[in-house]
Protein backbone atom coordinates (compact mmCIF):
# COMPACT_ATOMS: atom_id res chain seq x y z
CA UNK A 1 0.00 0.00 0.00
CA UNK A 2 2.88 2.46 0.83
CA UNK A 3 4.39 1.73 -2.34
CA UNK A 4 1.36 2.29 -4.33
CA UNK A 5 1.19 5.40 -2.62
CA UNK A 6 5.01 6.66 -3.28
CA UNK A 7 4.47 5.62 -7.10
CA UNK A 8 1.17 7.81 -7.15
CA UNK A 9 2.22 10.07 -10.12
CA UNK A 10 0.29 13.20 -9.81
CA UNK A 11 0.92 13.85 -13.36
CA UNK A 12 -0.69 10.87 -14.72
CA UNK A 13 -3.39 11.14 -12.67
CA UNK A 14 -3.91 14.81 -14.32
CA UNK A 15 -3.60 13.72 -17.61
CA UNK A 16 -5.39 10.94 -17.39
CA UNK A 17 -8.55 13.30 -16.16
CA UNK A 18 -8.18 16.55 -18.21
CA UNK A 19 -7.10 14.10 -21.43
CA UNK A 20 -10.44 11.72 -20.82
CA UNK A 21 -12.94 14.49 -19.92
CA UNK A 22 -11.49 16.01 -23.24
CA UNK A 23 -11.66 13.03 -25.05
CA UNK A 24 -15.90 12.14 -23.87
CA UNK A 25 -16.40 15.56 -24.66
CA UNK A 26 -14.80 15.65 -28.22
CA UNK A 27 -16.38 11.95 -28.77
CA UNK A 28 -19.51 12.88 -27.79
CA UNK A 29 -19.91 15.96 -30.28
CA UNK A 30 -17.59 14.70 -33.32
CA UNK A 31 -19.05 10.97 -33.13
CA UNK A 32 -21.04 9.27 -30.15
CA UNK A 33 -24.45 11.88 -31.19
CA UNK A 34 -24.13 11.34 -34.81
CA UNK A 35 -23.49 7.47 -34.32
CA UNK A 36 -26.27 7.06 -31.69
CA UNK A 37 -28.44 9.64 -33.79
CA UNK A 38 -27.99 7.46 -36.90
CA UNK A 39 -28.78 4.13 -35.68
CA UNK A 40 -32.00 5.44 -33.97
CA UNK A 41 -33.32 6.73 -36.92
CA UNK A 42 -32.53 3.84 -39.09
CA UNK A 43 -34.05 1.49 -36.41
CA UNK A 44 -37.70 3.75 -36.36
CA UNK A 45 -37.13 3.31 -39.96
CA UNK A 46 -36.76 -0.39 -39.83
CA UNK A 47 -39.81 -0.42 -37.07
CA UNK A 48 -42.19 1.62 -39.56
CA UNK A 49 -41.35 -0.53 -42.33
CA UNK A 50 -42.41 -3.70 -40.32
CA UNK A 51 -45.35 -2.26 -39.20
CA UNK A 52 -46.25 -1.17 -42.28
CA UNK A 53 -45.71 -4.56 -43.61
CA UNK A 54 -47.46 -5.94 -40.68
CA UNK A 55 -50.45 -3.58 -41.40
CA UNK A 56 -50.17 -4.78 -45.59
CA UNK A 57 -50.47 -8.33 -44.04
CA UNK A 58 -53.39 -7.43 -42.13
CA UNK A 59 -55.22 -5.68 -44.98
CA UNK A 60 -54.32 -8.24 -47.71
CA UNK A 61 -55.79 -11.39 -44.53
CA UNK A 62 -59.33 -9.55 -44.39
CA UNK A 63 -59.35 -8.86 -48.52
CA UNK A 64 -58.74 -12.55 -48.84
CA UNK A 65 -61.37 -13.38 -45.73
CA UNK A 66 -63.79 -10.87 -48.16
CA UNK A 67 -63.07 -13.15 -50.98
CA UNK A 68 -63.26 -16.45 -49.55
CA UNK A 69 -66.74 -15.12 -48.31
CA UNK A 70 -67.73 -13.93 -51.57
CA UNK A 71 -66.89 -16.62 -52.62
CA UNK A 72 -68.95 -18.78 -50.32
CA UNK A 73 -72.31 -16.37 -50.79
CA UNK A 74 -71.45 -17.14 -54.96
CA UNK A 75 -71.20 -20.77 -54.57
CA UNK A 76 -74.57 -21.16 -52.24
CA UNK A 77 -76.41 -18.17 -54.80
CA UNK A 78 -75.63 -20.50 -57.60
CA UNK A 79 -76.23 -23.61 -55.52
CA UNK A 80 -80.20 -22.03 -54.85
CA UNK A 81 -80.05 -21.04 -58.46
CA UNK A 82 -79.49 -24.72 -59.80
CA UNK A 83 -82.29 -26.23 -57.08
CA UNK A 84 -84.61 -23.59 -58.43
CA UNK A 85 -83.97 -24.98 -61.97
CA UNK A 86 -84.28 -28.13 -60.82
CA UNK A 87 -87.40 -27.42 -59.11
CA UNK A 88 -88.58 -25.75 -62.23
CA UNK A 89 -87.81 -28.60 -64.97
CA UNK A 90 -89.38 -31.14 -62.66
CA UNK A 91 -92.31 -28.91 -62.10
CA UNK A 92 -92.59 -28.36 -65.84
CA UNK A 93 -92.33 -31.60 -66.76
CA UNK A 94 -95.40 -32.54 -64.09
CA UNK A 95 -97.29 -30.04 -65.65
CA UNK A 96 -97.02 -31.21 -69.08
CA UNK A 97 -97.69 -34.40 -67.96
CA UNK A 98 -100.67 -33.73 -66.42
CA UNK A 99 -101.54 -31.37 -69.60
CA UNK A 100 -100.82 -34.02 -71.65
CA UNK A 101 -102.70 -36.72 -69.48
CA UNK A 102 -105.74 -34.09 -69.93
CA UNK A 103 -105.04 -34.07 -73.58
CA UNK A 104 -104.96 -37.49 -74.37
CA UNK A 105 -108.19 -38.37 -71.69
CA UNK A 106 -109.66 -35.69 -73.71
CA UNK A 107 -108.82 -36.89 -76.73
CA UNK A 108 -109.77 -40.44 -76.04
CA UNK A 109 -113.07 -39.12 -74.83
CA UNK A 110 -113.98 -37.17 -78.17
CA UNK A 111 -112.93 -40.50 -80.08
CA UNK A 112 -114.58 -42.35 -77.82
CA UNK A 113 -117.85 -39.86 -78.42
CA UNK A 114 -117.30 -39.76 -81.86
CA UNK A 115 -116.96 -43.79 -82.13
CA UNK A 116 -120.34 -43.83 -80.28
CA UNK A 117 -121.49 -41.05 -82.82
CA UNK A 118 -120.47 -43.13 -85.64
CA UNK A 119 -121.48 -46.51 -84.22
CA UNK A 120 -125.25 -44.79 -83.76
CA UNK A 121 -124.81 -43.81 -87.53
CA UNK A 122 -123.58 -47.00 -88.41
CA UNK A 123 -126.28 -48.41 -86.81
CA UNK A 124 -128.84 -46.23 -88.55
CA UNK A 125 -127.64 -46.85 -91.66
CA UNK A 126 -127.78 -50.68 -91.04
CA UNK A 127 -130.97 -50.12 -89.52
CA UNK A 128 -131.88 -48.28 -92.65
CA UNK A 129 -130.13 -50.61 -94.84
CA UNK A 130 -131.93 -53.76 -93.29
CA UNK A 131 -135.51 -51.76 -93.85
CA UNK A 132 -134.54 -51.58 -97.30
CA UNK A 133 -133.64 -54.61 -97.83
CA UNK A 134 -136.47 -56.14 -96.02
CA UNK A 135 -138.35 -53.79 -98.63
CA UNK A 136 -136.65 -55.42 -101.10
CA UNK A 137 -137.12 -58.70 -99.89
CA UNK A 138 -140.40 -58.27 -99.07
CA UNK A 139 -141.02 -56.58 -102.77
CA UNK A 140 -139.33 -59.84 -104.19
CA UNK A 141 -141.19 -62.34 -102.31
CA UNK A 142 -144.33 -60.52 -103.23
CA UNK A 143 -143.32 -60.68 -106.89
CA UNK A 144 -142.27 -64.54 -106.27
CA UNK A 145 -145.62 -64.87 -104.82
CA UNK A 146 -147.04 -63.58 -106.97
CA UNK A 147 -145.87 -66.00 -109.41
CA UNK A 148 -145.55 -69.43 -107.34
CA UNK A 149 -147.28 -69.90 -104.06
CA UNK A 150 -145.20 -72.42 -103.00
CA UNK A 151 -141.75 -71.41 -103.48
CA UNK A 152 -142.94 -67.69 -102.11
CA UNK A 153 -143.71 -69.68 -99.25
CA UNK A 154 -140.14 -71.41 -98.67
CA UNK A 155 -138.30 -67.91 -99.79
CA UNK A 156 -140.09 -66.05 -97.09
CA UNK A 157 -139.29 -69.11 -94.39
CA UNK A 158 -136.20 -68.98 -95.38
CA UNK A 159 -135.85 -65.44 -94.97
CA UNK A 160 -137.29 -65.09 -91.95
CA UNK A 161 -134.70 -67.55 -90.78
CA UNK A 162 -132.31 -65.44 -91.95
CA UNK A 163 -133.55 -62.30 -90.54
CA UNK A 164 -134.10 -63.89 -87.00
CA UNK A 165 -130.80 -65.24 -86.77
CA UNK A 166 -129.60 -61.16 -87.17
CA UNK B 1 24.32 -3.36 -12.76
CA UNK B 2 24.77 -4.01 -16.29
CA UNK B 3 22.29 -4.83 -18.56
CA UNK B 4 23.00 -7.49 -21.00
CA UNK B 5 19.19 -7.96 -22.02
CA UNK B 6 16.65 -6.81 -22.55
CA UNK B 7 13.08 -8.42 -22.60
CA UNK B 8 10.60 -5.73 -23.51
CA UNK B 9 9.54 -6.79 -26.52
CA UNK B 10 6.57 -9.27 -26.07
CA UNK B 11 6.69 -10.45 -29.36
CA UNK B 12 8.14 -13.74 -30.66
CA UNK B 13 10.32 -12.33 -32.95
CA UNK B 14 12.24 -9.84 -30.90
CA UNK B 15 11.53 -11.79 -27.79
CA UNK B 16 13.88 -15.17 -29.92
CA UNK B 17 16.81 -12.54 -31.21
CA UNK B 18 17.01 -11.62 -28.11
CA UNK B 19 17.11 -14.78 -26.26
CA UNK B 20 19.20 -16.51 -28.76
CA UNK B 21 21.89 -13.22 -27.58
CA UNK B 22 21.22 -13.93 -24.14
CA UNK B 23 21.78 -17.81 -23.94
CA UNK B 24 24.81 -17.44 -26.08
CA UNK B 25 26.35 -14.50 -23.84
CA UNK B 26 25.05 -15.95 -20.67
CA UNK B 27 26.76 -19.29 -20.74
CA UNK B 28 30.18 -17.50 -22.02
CA UNK B 29 30.25 -15.63 -19.00
CA UNK B 30 29.10 -18.12 -16.40
CA UNK B 31 26.68 -15.55 -14.41
CA UNK B 32 24.96 -17.45 -11.26
CA UNK B 33 21.35 -17.59 -12.12
CA UNK B 34 20.33 -15.82 -8.94
CA UNK B 35 21.51 -12.52 -11.26
CA UNK B 36 19.16 -13.43 -13.72
CA UNK B 37 16.70 -13.85 -11.10
CA UNK B 38 16.92 -10.70 -9.78
CA UNK B 39 17.43 -9.28 -13.30
CA UNK B 40 14.10 -10.34 -14.41
CA UNK B 41 12.38 -9.13 -11.56
CA UNK B 42 13.99 -5.64 -12.07
CA UNK B 43 12.79 -5.83 -15.41
CA UNK B 44 9.43 -6.59 -14.84
CA UNK B 45 9.51 -4.07 -12.29
CA UNK B 46 11.03 -1.51 -14.69
CA UNK B 47 8.37 -2.47 -17.13
CA UNK B 48 5.58 -1.93 -14.86
CA UNK B 49 6.61 2.14 -13.97
CA UNK B 50 5.95 4.82 -16.60
CA UNK B 51 8.98 6.18 -17.66
CA UNK B 52 9.68 9.26 -19.17
CA UNK B 53 10.78 8.58 -22.63
CA UNK B 54 9.17 6.45 -25.41
CA UNK B 55 12.05 3.04 -25.33
CA UNK B 56 11.24 0.38 -27.73
CA UNK B 57 13.77 -1.54 -26.44
CA UNK B 58 17.65 -1.38 -24.97
CA UNK B 59 20.41 -3.39 -24.99
CA UNK B 60 24.46 -3.20 -24.81
CA UNK B 61 26.69 -3.15 -27.79
CA UNK B 62 30.40 -4.61 -27.69
CA UNK B 63 31.81 -1.76 -25.93
CA UNK B 64 29.22 -2.51 -22.90
CA UNK B 65 27.16 0.90 -23.37
CA UNK B 66 22.91 0.90 -23.35
CA UNK B 67 22.06 1.41 -26.43
CA UNK B 68 18.28 2.80 -26.10
CA UNK B 69 16.38 2.32 -29.34
CA UNK B 70 12.77 5.19 -28.75
CA UNK B 71 12.27 8.52 -28.86
CA UNK B 72 12.82 11.16 -25.55
CA UNK B 73 9.58 13.10 -24.57
CA UNK B 74 8.81 16.36 -23.16
CA UNK B 75 9.33 16.59 -19.28
CA UNK B 76 7.11 19.40 -17.71
CA UNK B 77 7.71 20.34 -14.56
CA UNK B 78 6.39 23.32 -12.23
CA UNK B 79 8.81 24.36 -10.38
CA UNK B 80 8.81 28.09 -9.40
CA UNK B 81 7.50 28.38 -12.76
CA UNK B 82 7.17 26.01 -15.82
CA UNK B 83 10.25 23.88 -16.61
CA UNK B 84 9.97 22.11 -20.24
CA UNK B 85 12.82 20.13 -21.69
CA UNK B 86 12.86 16.94 -23.17
CA UNK B 87 13.48 13.43 -21.15
CA UNK B 88 17.02 12.85 -23.56
CA UNK B 89 18.92 15.79 -20.99
CA UNK B 90 18.22 12.78 -18.64
CA UNK B 91 19.97 9.97 -20.36
CA UNK B 92 17.52 7.29 -19.24
CA UNK B 93 18.32 8.38 -15.72
CA UNK B 94 22.15 8.15 -16.06
CA UNK B 95 22.93 11.98 -15.97
CA UNK B 96 21.75 14.97 -14.41
CA UNK B 97 19.61 17.19 -16.22
CA UNK B 98 20.36 20.99 -16.04
CA UNK B 99 17.63 23.77 -16.79
CA UNK B 100 18.08 26.92 -16.09
CA UNK B 101 20.19 26.73 -13.16
CA UNK B 102 18.28 24.08 -11.81
CA UNK B 103 19.52 20.29 -11.23
CA UNK B 104 16.74 17.44 -11.77
CA UNK B 105 17.82 13.91 -11.48
CA UNK B 106 14.86 10.91 -12.73
CA UNK B 107 15.51 8.39 -10.12
CA UNK B 108 12.98 5.20 -9.75
CA UNK B 109 11.14 6.52 -12.17
CA UNK B 110 10.44 9.78 -10.41
CA UNK B 111 12.28 13.78 -10.88
CA UNK B 112 14.02 15.11 -8.11
CA UNK B 113 15.39 18.68 -7.84
CA UNK B 114 19.01 17.76 -6.69
CA UNK B 115 22.64 19.79 -6.61
CA UNK B 116 24.96 19.97 -9.89
CA UNK B 117 26.37 16.58 -8.78
CA UNK B 118 23.29 14.72 -9.06
CA UNK B 119 23.15 13.67 -5.37
CA UNK B 120 20.16 12.08 -3.54
CA UNK B 121 19.74 11.74 -0.10
CA UNK B 122 17.69 9.19 2.07
CA UNK B 123 15.96 8.88 4.99
CA UNK B 124 15.69 5.86 7.56
CA UNK B 125 13.29 4.50 5.00
CA UNK B 126 15.75 4.58 2.00
CA UNK B 127 13.37 7.31 0.81
CA UNK B 128 14.96 10.25 -0.96
CA UNK B 129 14.60 12.95 0.91
CA UNK B 130 15.16 15.54 -2.11
CA UNK B 131 12.52 18.01 -3.12
CA UNK B 132 9.90 17.05 -5.31
CA UNK B 133 8.90 19.49 -8.63
CA UNK B 134 5.35 19.14 -9.65
CA UNK B 135 5.45 16.85 -12.81
CA UNK B 136 3.39 17.13 -15.15
CA UNK B 137 5.26 15.73 -17.63
CA UNK B 138 3.82 13.91 -20.77
CA UNK B 139 5.38 10.22 -19.85
CA UNK B 140 5.45 6.97 -22.01
CA UNK B 141 1.68 6.58 -20.43
CA UNK B 142 0.43 10.03 -20.70
CA UNK B 143 2.06 9.83 -24.64
CA UNK B 144 -0.20 7.09 -24.93
CA UNK B 145 -3.00 7.99 -23.45
CA UNK B 146 -3.11 10.83 -26.02
CA UNK B 147 -2.36 8.80 -28.49
CA UNK B 148 -5.37 6.34 -27.74
CA UNK B 149 -7.56 9.60 -27.66
CA UNK B 150 -6.68 10.46 -31.31
CA UNK B 151 -7.05 7.18 -32.63
CA UNK B 152 -10.33 6.74 -31.00
CA UNK B 153 -11.43 10.12 -32.11
CA UNK B 154 -10.76 9.08 -35.47
CA UNK B 155 -12.25 5.73 -35.64
CA UNK B 156 -15.39 7.03 -34.09
CA UNK B 157 -15.41 10.54 -36.52
CA UNK B 158 -14.69 8.62 -39.76
CA UNK B 159 -17.46 6.12 -38.49
CA UNK B 160 -19.85 8.57 -37.71
CA UNK B 161 -19.45 10.20 -41.11
CA UNK B 162 -20.43 7.24 -42.84
CA UNK B 163 -23.66 7.37 -41.96
CA UNK B 164 -24.53 10.80 -43.94
CA UNK B 165 -23.74 8.61 -47.20
CA UNK B 166 -26.42 6.01 -46.14
CA UNK B 167 -28.35 4.00 -43.36
CA UNK B 168 -25.23 1.49 -42.81
CA UNK B 169 -21.92 2.30 -41.58
CA UNK B 170 -18.79 1.50 -43.93
CA UNK B 171 -15.30 0.34 -43.17
CA UNK B 172 -14.55 0.22 -39.61
CA UNK B 173 -17.76 1.38 -38.45
CA UNK B 174 -19.02 -2.39 -39.62
CA UNK B 175 -17.15 -3.63 -36.73
CA UNK B 176 -17.25 -1.46 -34.52
CA UNK B 177 -21.27 -0.83 -34.49
CA UNK B 178 -22.50 -4.26 -33.09
CA UNK B 179 -20.38 -3.02 -29.99
CA UNK B 180 -21.53 0.38 -29.57
CA UNK B 181 -25.12 -1.23 -30.02
CA UNK B 182 -24.12 -4.32 -27.42
CA UNK B 183 -23.03 -0.94 -25.09
CA UNK B 184 -26.14 0.69 -25.60
CA UNK B 185 -28.67 -2.77 -25.64
CA UNK B 186 -27.05 -4.84 -23.05
CA UNK B 187 -25.30 -2.56 -20.87
CA UNK B 188 -26.74 0.92 -21.02
CA UNK B 189 -30.51 0.34 -21.47
CA UNK B 190 -31.30 -2.89 -19.04
CA UNK B 191 -28.98 -0.99 -16.00
CA UNK B 192 -29.84 2.87 -16.55
CA UNK B 193 -33.42 2.55 -18.10
CA UNK B 194 -35.01 3.75 -21.12
CA UNK B 195 -35.49 6.57 -19.69
CA UNK B 196 -31.87 7.83 -18.71
CA UNK B 197 -29.71 6.37 -20.43
CA UNK B 198 -28.75 8.71 -23.23
CA UNK B 199 -27.50 11.25 -20.99
CA UNK B 200 -24.48 8.87 -19.82
CA UNK B 201 -23.82 7.00 -23.45
CA UNK B 202 -21.24 9.19 -23.79
CA UNK B 203 -19.49 7.89 -20.74
CA UNK B 204 -19.96 4.44 -21.00
CA UNK B 205 -19.14 4.59 -25.05
CA UNK B 206 -15.99 6.31 -24.44
CA UNK B 207 -14.72 4.31 -20.99
CA UNK B 208 -15.49 1.37 -22.68
CA UNK B 209 -13.68 1.50 -25.50
CA UNK B 210 -10.52 3.62 -24.09
CA UNK B 211 -10.22 0.77 -21.54
CA UNK B 212 -10.51 -2.03 -24.29
CA UNK B 213 -8.04 -0.34 -26.52
CA UNK B 214 -5.34 0.58 -23.79
CA UNK B 215 -5.32 -2.70 -22.65
CA UNK B 216 -4.62 -4.66 -25.67
CA UNK B 217 -2.41 -1.88 -26.67
CA UNK B 218 -0.23 -2.64 -23.22
CA UNK B 219 -0.40 -6.27 -25.02
CA UNK B 220 1.83 -5.30 -28.10
CA UNK B 221 5.53 -5.21 -28.12
CA UNK B 222 5.59 -1.69 -27.62
CA UNK B 223 5.60 -2.29 -23.80
CA UNK B 224 3.05 0.93 -23.15
CA UNK B 225 1.20 0.11 -19.67
CA UNK B 226 -1.14 1.87 -18.58
CA UNK B 227 -4.16 0.79 -16.83
CA UNK B 228 -1.66 -0.38 -14.59
CA UNK B 229 -1.14 2.83 -12.82
CA UNK B 230 -3.75 3.41 -9.96
CA UNK B 231 -3.28 7.31 -11.18
CA UNK B 232 -5.28 5.93 -14.01
CA UNK B 233 -7.59 4.02 -12.93
CA UNK B 234 -7.99 6.29 -9.72
CA UNK B 235 -8.97 9.58 -12.57
CA UNK B 236 -11.47 6.77 -14.24
CA UNK B 237 -13.53 5.39 -10.79
CA UNK B 238 -13.10 9.30 -9.62
CA UNK B 239 -15.28 10.45 -13.38
CA UNK B 240 -17.84 7.35 -12.36
CA UNK B 241 -17.91 8.57 -8.58
CA UNK B 242 -18.46 12.30 -9.40
CA UNK B 243 -21.04 11.40 -12.66
CA UNK B 244 -23.02 8.67 -9.93
CA UNK B 245 -23.62 11.31 -7.30
CA UNK B 246 -23.93 14.66 -9.17
CA UNK B 247 -26.74 13.00 -11.62
CA UNK B 248 -28.12 11.38 -8.25
CA UNK B 249 -31.82 11.94 -7.44
CA UNK B 250 -33.99 12.11 -4.43
CA UNK B 251 -34.52 8.55 -4.26
CA UNK B 252 -30.99 8.07 -4.13
CA UNK B 253 -30.00 9.97 -1.34
CA UNK B 254 -33.40 8.84 0.46
CA UNK B 255 -31.89 5.11 -0.10
CA UNK B 256 -28.56 6.03 1.42
CA UNK B 257 -29.58 8.25 4.72
CA UNK B 258 -32.99 6.99 5.56
CA UNK B 259 -33.70 3.71 3.69
CA UNK B 260 -37.37 2.92 3.44
CA UNK B 261 -38.94 0.05 4.49
CA UNK B 262 -37.24 -0.79 7.45
CA UNK B 263 -37.53 0.25 10.63
CA UNK B 264 -36.16 3.58 12.23
CA UNK B 265 -33.10 1.84 14.22
CA UNK B 266 -32.18 -0.15 11.14
CA UNK B 267 -32.20 3.01 9.44
CA UNK B 268 -29.39 5.02 11.91
CA UNK B 269 -27.15 1.48 11.18
CA UNK B 270 -27.60 1.44 7.16
CA UNK B 271 -26.98 5.44 6.68
CA UNK B 272 -23.05 5.05 7.22
CA UNK B 273 -22.79 1.74 5.78
CA UNK B 274 -24.56 2.96 2.73
CA UNK B 275 -22.59 6.26 2.75
CA UNK B 276 -19.45 4.34 2.79
CA UNK B 277 -20.83 2.50 0.13
CA UNK B 278 -20.98 5.25 -2.25
CA UNK B 279 -16.56 5.30 -1.22
CA UNK B 280 -16.60 1.65 -1.75
CA UNK B 281 -18.25 0.90 -5.09
CA UNK B 282 -15.74 3.71 -6.90
CA UNK B 283 -12.73 2.12 -5.18
CA UNK B 284 -14.12 -1.19 -6.09
CA UNK B 285 -13.51 -0.25 -9.57
CA UNK B 286 -10.22 1.04 -9.89
CA UNK B 287 -8.35 -1.50 -7.49
CA UNK B 288 -10.38 -4.30 -9.75
CA UNK B 289 -9.01 -2.94 -13.20
CA UNK B 290 -5.64 -1.66 -11.44
CA UNK B 291 -5.02 -5.10 -9.76
CA UNK B 292 -6.23 -7.42 -12.65
CA UNK B 293 -3.90 -5.92 -15.65
CA UNK B 294 -1.06 -5.94 -12.99
CA UNK B 295 -1.56 -9.09 -12.36
CA UNK B 296 -1.57 -9.93 -15.58
CA UNK B 297 1.37 -8.61 -16.72
CA UNK B 298 3.51 -9.37 -14.14
CA UNK B 299 2.29 -13.23 -14.42
CA UNK B 300 3.28 -12.72 -18.26
CA UNK B 301 6.46 -11.45 -17.72
CA UNK B 302 7.11 -13.66 -15.13
CA UNK B 303 6.84 -17.09 -17.59
CA UNK B 304 8.79 -15.35 -20.50
CA UNK B 305 11.09 -14.96 -18.05
CA UNK B 306 11.37 -18.51 -16.61
CA UNK B 307 12.26 -18.85 -20.52
CA UNK B 308 15.56 -17.57 -19.70
CA UNK B 309 16.20 -19.25 -16.52
CA UNK B 310 15.01 -22.47 -17.96
CA UNK B 311 17.53 -22.52 -20.59
CA UNK B 312 16.68 -25.39 -21.92
CA UNK B 313 14.62 -27.11 -24.53
CA UNK B 314 11.84 -28.59 -22.49
CA UNK B 315 11.33 -25.66 -19.85
CA UNK B 316 12.08 -23.00 -22.36
CA UNK B 317 9.07 -23.97 -24.87
CA UNK B 318 6.61 -25.11 -21.68
CA UNK B 319 7.33 -21.54 -20.50
CA UNK B 320 6.96 -20.46 -24.38
CA UNK B 321 3.37 -22.63 -24.52
CA UNK B 322 2.69 -21.09 -21.08
CA UNK B 323 3.18 -17.65 -22.17
CA UNK B 324 0.94 -17.87 -25.18
CA UNK B 325 -1.90 -18.93 -24.18
CA UNK B 326 -1.78 -16.83 -20.62
CA UNK B 327 -1.50 -13.89 -23.93
CA UNK B 328 -4.88 -14.91 -24.87
CA UNK B 329 -6.01 -14.98 -22.20
CA UNK B 330 -4.60 -11.85 -21.53
CA UNK B 331 -6.65 -10.76 -24.34
CA UNK B 332 -9.48 -11.60 -23.17
CA UNK B 333 -9.22 -10.05 -19.67
CA UNK B 334 -8.52 -7.06 -21.68
CA UNK B 335 -11.96 -6.72 -23.17
CA UNK B 336 -13.97 -8.35 -19.91
CA UNK B 337 -12.14 -5.22 -17.85
CA UNK B 338 -13.44 -2.91 -19.97
CA UNK B 339 -16.51 -4.49 -20.34
CA UNK B 340 -16.80 -4.68 -16.07
CA UNK B 341 -16.12 -1.49 -15.78
CA UNK B 342 -18.25 -0.08 -18.66
CA UNK B 343 -21.02 -2.36 -16.76
CA UNK B 344 -20.59 -1.65 -13.20
CA UNK B 345 -20.50 2.06 -14.32
CA UNK B 346 -23.27 1.78 -16.12
CA UNK B 347 -24.40 -0.13 -13.05
CA UNK B 348 -24.04 2.57 -10.41
CA UNK B 349 -25.55 5.61 -12.46
CA UNK B 350 -28.88 3.29 -13.01
CA UNK B 351 -28.87 3.05 -9.02
CA UNK B 352 -28.69 6.92 -9.12
CA UNK B 353 -31.58 7.71 -11.63
CA UNK B 354 -33.98 4.86 -10.56
CA UNK B 355 -37.03 5.94 -9.93
CA UNK B 356 -39.10 5.48 -6.67
CA UNK B 357 -41.14 2.18 -6.20
CA UNK B 358 -43.52 1.07 -3.27
CA UNK B 359 -41.39 -1.34 -1.18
Amino acid sequence: MEKLINEFSIGLFFWQLVLFVGLVLLLRKFAWKPILDAVEKREEGIKDALDSAEKAKLDMENLQADNEKLLKEARMEREAMLKEARDIKSKMIEDAKEEAQDQANKMIQQAQAAIEGEKKSAMAELKNHVAGLSIEIAEKVIREELSNKDKQVDLVESMLAETTLN
Amino acid sequence: MRRKISLKPITLLLFLITFASFAKEGHSDGEPKSDIKTEIKEYIQHHLKDSYDFSLYSYTNDQGEHVYIGAPLPVILWDNGLQVFWSSKFHHGETVAEVDGNYYKSYHGKIYKTDASGTITYDDHHHPTNAKPLDLSITKNVFTIILVGLLMLYMFSSMAKSYRKGALPKGMGRLLEPIVLYIRDDIAIPNIGKKHYKRYMSFLLTIFFFIWIINLLGLTPLGVNVTNNIAVTLALALLTFFITNFTANKNYWGHIFWMPGVPWPMKIVLAPIELLGIFIKPFSLLIRLYANITAGHIVLMSIIGLMFIFKNWLGSSLSFGLAFALSLLELLVAALQAYIFTMLSALYFGSAVEEHHDH
